[in-house]
């Protein structure tokens, strides 16, 4: 199953309403609480982050037998040091986020922290690519790695 | 600690049906920061904030959390409350302190989470 959310640069209003939403179907497909939870605290983080920091992007969702993959990409302007942008305090953050409550240099270390696997692909002035994995059912995913 | 416990500790007033039934109160937090309460796993939450926007309604739908309580009478708008009632999250709003608001409840029994 495939969902797909556009997410528009600078609608701070606005901003939840994709993780909202995903939210609605993950509960609809009775997901356990604890993943549900996970995935909507790591998407909400990361559509704050395109909302406050990217010219716009998509957050893209499939919901596989034993996991969910998270896509969420961006038209730029890319992180200039993804290492850095992973260190817990460190933000960029506009007066606009921090109004928020957001901008603590906290997202990005609590989307690794509520996910199985994280990949940030980024470089500046290009793209970022955010992918996620959360795992809902821990027996079949080591099965299937094996 | 029921939600007309809360109203009467800090004197605050319900924004939304309470929901006592379905949801109780066994632990509190206090933050303005959202990135701070993204990252708590406690169910049956107290949220006490000074934060009054739409984005602390969304922050306590992501985070599972049933009550936010708005300190130094910040008033939530219109659009916080129909957000709130449709995710069933109980918001009340006090004139205290957030220390004072926090102090008292924990006072009464309220338990922090950390």
């Amino acid at each position: 199953m495939h969902f797909e959310f556009e997410i528009e640069a600078g609608d701070f209003s606005n901003a939840g309403y994709a993780s909202s939403q995903i939210k609605k179907i993950l509960k609809q497909l009775n997901l356990p609480n604890n993943v549900v939870k996970k995935a909507v605290v790591a998407l909400f983080e990361s559509e704050v982050n395109v909302i406050g920091h990217s010219f716009g992007g998509t957050v893209a969702i499939d919901v596989e037998n034993d996991r969910l993959h998270i896509l969420v990409s961006d038209t730029g302007p890319g992180i200039e040091d993804v290492d850095l942008a992973m260190s817990e305090g460190y933000s960029t953050a506009t007066k606009e986020i921090q109004e928020m409550g957001f901008g603590a240099g906290m997202g990005l270390p609590n989307i690794k922290k509520n996910t199985d696997y994280l990949d940030i692909r980024s470089q500046a002035g290009d793209h970022t690519e955010i992918e996620m994995l959360i795992h809902f059912n821990q027996e079949s995913a080591k099965d299937r790695q094996s | 600690m029921e939600v007309k416990d809360v109203c009467k500790i800090v004197d605050a007033q319900l924004h939304t049906p309470s929901r006592e039934k379905e949801c109780k109160i066994e632990k509190a937090f206090s933050s303005d920061l959202m990135s701070d309460v993204l990252t708590l796993l406690t169910d049956n939450l107290l949220l006490i904030t000074g934060l009054n926007n739409i984005q602390t309604v969304r922050t306590a739908e992501m985070g599972d959390i049933c009550h936010i309580l708005f300190v130094r009478g910040k008033q939530p708008s219109e659009k916080m409350i129909e957000l709130a009632k449709e995710q069933q999250i109980v918001l009340m709003s006090t004139s205290y302190s957030m220390f004072k608001a926090s102090g008292l409840l924990w006072a009464a029994g309220l338990s922090p989470v950390y």
